[in-house]
């Protein structure tokens, strides 16, 4: 599978629709309950705008429509990302993720796949790459 | 923040039983379109624990409500799949000052019943200095 791919090539692009609900969602199956990813008052008490999402939940989710792709052809060996930029989630709008998924390099049999993850037109997460494994 | 943290190892975390039910719950919440496979986000559910003991530590000196997490990886073996038994080890690899600001590395090697490797989860925290 790998020898067909070309970098540059887009493999995957999605839109998240996020909404407080998620958060909740997210901090009960991780396990991660800081208050700043629900309530405004304890948010703003540490100087941020309002509650935003856990950086680990825009971690989970980039990834996958890379997993997704995948299917039963390979599997994610590797993942890192940086975080950059809050993802501020309004209580009565949500907020809106795009994910897209590129290809950065090819070898035999794995390719790194680089994920650009973008919130009101500016990226959130750095360095996001995926190394892919076929197997 | 204390710097004598760097190279310090944490006793091993109790085995963490990997659940089926446990991973269709926490790849709905990663909005995952296929709720049986194990997301490649999975091990942060084993590593929390290993990053309380860090937080806990009472001579390390990190103030749990200065803590921004910087970046994130994990780096596996093979995947993991329902059933495995995980254990995992923490290891402080790194600490660094940046304009006030400290940031510790630390690593969570996660192995198997057998003790063979299945991934280790990196994490770089920033602690804010007083502002």
């Amino acid at each position: 599978m790998s020898l067909e791919l070309t970098p540059g090539d887009i493999v995957a692009e999605r839109t998240y629709s996020i909404t407080r609900d998620t958060l909740v969602r997210y901090a009960g199956a991780s396990g991660d309950f800081n208050a700043i990813h629900y309530r405004d008052d304890v948010a703003r008490s540490v100087g941020l705008p309002g509650v935003l999402a856990h950086g680990m939940l825009t971690m989970g989710f980039a990834v996958q429509p890379v997993v997704d792709w995948l299917g039963d052809t390979g599997w994610v060996s590797d993942y890192q990302v940086r975080f950059t930029r809050p993802v501020l989630v309004d209580a009565l709008e949500g907020a809106s993720v795009t994910v897209i998924a590129k290809v950065g390099t090819v070898e035999e049999d794995a390719a790194r796949i680089d994920l650009t993850v973008t919130f009101n037109n500016e990226t959130v997460l750095g360095k996001a790459q995926v190394r892919v494994s076929f197997s | 923040m204390n710097p004598e943290l760097i190279g310090r190892i944490f006793p091993p975390t109790e085995p963490y039983l990997v659940g089926r039910e446990k991973v269709r719950e926490f790849a709905r919440a990663v909005l995952a379109t296929d709720d049986s496979v194990v997301p490649p986000t999975f091990p942060v559910v084993i590593q929390e624990a290993t990053l309380a003991q860090l937080l806990a530590e009472p001579d390390g000196g990190i103030d749990f409500t200065r803590v921004v997490h910087g970046d994130q990886r994990f780096s596996y073996s093979r995947p993991i799949v329902a059933g495995d038994e995980l254990t995992a080890t923490l290891a402080v690899t790194s600490i660094k000052s940046l304009g006030g600001h400290s940031m510790v590395t630390a690593e969570s090697t996660i192995v198997d019943a057998a003790g063979e490797h299945v991934v280790t989860a990196i994490s770089t925290l920033v602690v804010r200095g007083d502002e």
